[in-house]
């Protein structure tokens, strides 16, 4: 595991491999969407309504994937005090909170048509909600603790214990009576037609290869920034010193 | 002998041990909510536990086959909702959502009247988890394989 810890290293893989995820995850998730927006047809009782399923249901998995992968990380950071863990982490929350917020919208729009209300409280859409608040929130803590130039393990506590919610949304529509419907695909199967369930997973595969292509760009980003400050800082005290030299000299 | 323990073993234990209350806890609460987060009552509780009349609650299930009726004025409509268990009449005055047919699912916010009829506000479809295109409704799931298979081909 360590000898991904080494950032130089990570920024040589890093280099080739953000563009090559961006670039196929646009490609598979354009045809994904083509395919089942044009392609796959319309539903028994919903119509073309449906067809919003090929971008609610990869964004909310993703949504989830991200404070996932948060969590994952803040372990990693806390325990192991793995320099790339933490930048992971913070990298991950702005696609995380675009995707559920996506999901949010999207289920929103969905919802006035088939159910015909655009917004419940119910267990689902409610833990959904909660979510987006949390990335809010973590997004707002990571950055400011990364402006001040503090330590991120108050964000990493804060990720670890947010992650409880994404098992909660998750068992939301098992747990508890909701409007939301109950899980079509899991292990034993798939409730989806199969000519919706495959442009589906066409398109997850698609958005989690932006996804990974995002947080791998984030992560440059907070790297190069990092980089930028330290040179500056150093400029700044060498220039500091030789300002001290002077004024010694001026005076003797 | 010196048995120190190694600072990443030690906060490992910590986080697992953190978590593992944190966990604890969660459930713990989820326990207590199980019946308070739930968004609607199916017709077996209603009927275990009648609500006072006039109190607004939410009454979820099925749509009765058959059970549609449409009353003389042409807006109010009669059905019967049920869990396999119970049965609820309800009666709607209103605009009712495109996916509230016979055997679907339904929430209604309203109340229960003396007699025991559940007087909606309002009617909210519930979508179940399957997902079918138009041309397989009715068929058995080997007629849709059948189907697949020559389209596929």
């Amino acid at each position: 595991m360590h000898i991904y810890a080494n950032p130089a290293r990570f920024l040589r893989i890093a280099k080739w491999l953000t563009p090559l995820l961006l670039v196929s995850g646009l490609v598979v998730t354009g045809a994904a969407l083509l395919w089942g927006f044009t392609q796959a047809p319309p539903d028994r009782l919903m119509g073309d309504t449906v067809r919003i399923l090929f971008i609610h249901v990869p964004t909310a998995w993703l949504g989830m994937g991200g404070w996932t992968a948060i969590a994952i990380a803040s372990f990693v950071e806390l325990v192991w005090r793995h320099p790339l863990a933490a930048i992971a982490a913070r990298a991950a929350a702005v696609p995380g909170a675009m995707f559920a917020a996506i999901c949010l919208a999207t289920g929103s729009i969905w919802g006035r048509p088939t159910w015909g209300t655009w917004w419940v409280w119910d267990g689902r859409l409610t833990s959904m909600l909660v979510l987006l608040f949390l990335y809010f929130g973590y997004i707002a803590l990571s950055s400011s603790l990364a402006r001040e130039g503090q330590s991120s393990r108050i964000a990493a506590i804060f990720g670890l214990v947010g992650a409880i919610n994404v098992p909660i949304i998750n068992r939301s529509v098992v747990w508890w009576n909701s409007l939301h419907q109950p899980p079509s695909i899991t292990t034993g199967g798939s409730a989806i037609d199969p000519v919706f369930l495959w442009p589906l997973l066409a398109a997850v595969v698609g958005f989690s290869l932006l996804f990974g292509g995002v947080v791998l760009a984030r992560m440059r980003i907070i790297l190069a920034d990092t980089q930028a400050e330290a040179r500056l800082r150093r400029m700044a005290q060498k220039a500091e010193m030789n300002a001290d030299v002077q004024a010694e000299g001026s005076v003797s | 002998m010196s048995t120190r323990i190694k600072p990443k073993h030690q906060r490992l234990a910590l986080l697992l041990i953190a978590l593992a209350a944190l966990i604890g806890a969660t459930l713990l609460a989820i326990y207590a909510l199980r019946d308070q987060a739930s968004y609607f009552y199916v017709p077996a509780e209603i009927a275990a536990d009648p609500p006072a009349p006039g109190q607004a609650i939410r009454l979820g299930g099925m749509v009765e086959n058959g059970s549609i009726a449409m009353q003389a004025d042409g807006v109010t409509v009669e059905f019967v909702v049920h869990d396999g268990q119970a049965r609820v009449p309800v009666t709607f005055n209103g605009i009712r959502p495109a996916l509230f047919v016979e055997g679907s699912g339904v929430v209604a916010d309203g109340r229960m009247d003396a007699d025991g009829t559940f007087v909606a506000d309002r009617l909210l479809a519930k979508h179940d988890e399957n997902y079918t295109p138009r041309e397989l409704e009715g068929m058995t799931t080997a007629q849709m394989r059948e189907e697949l298979q020559d389209t596929v081909e």
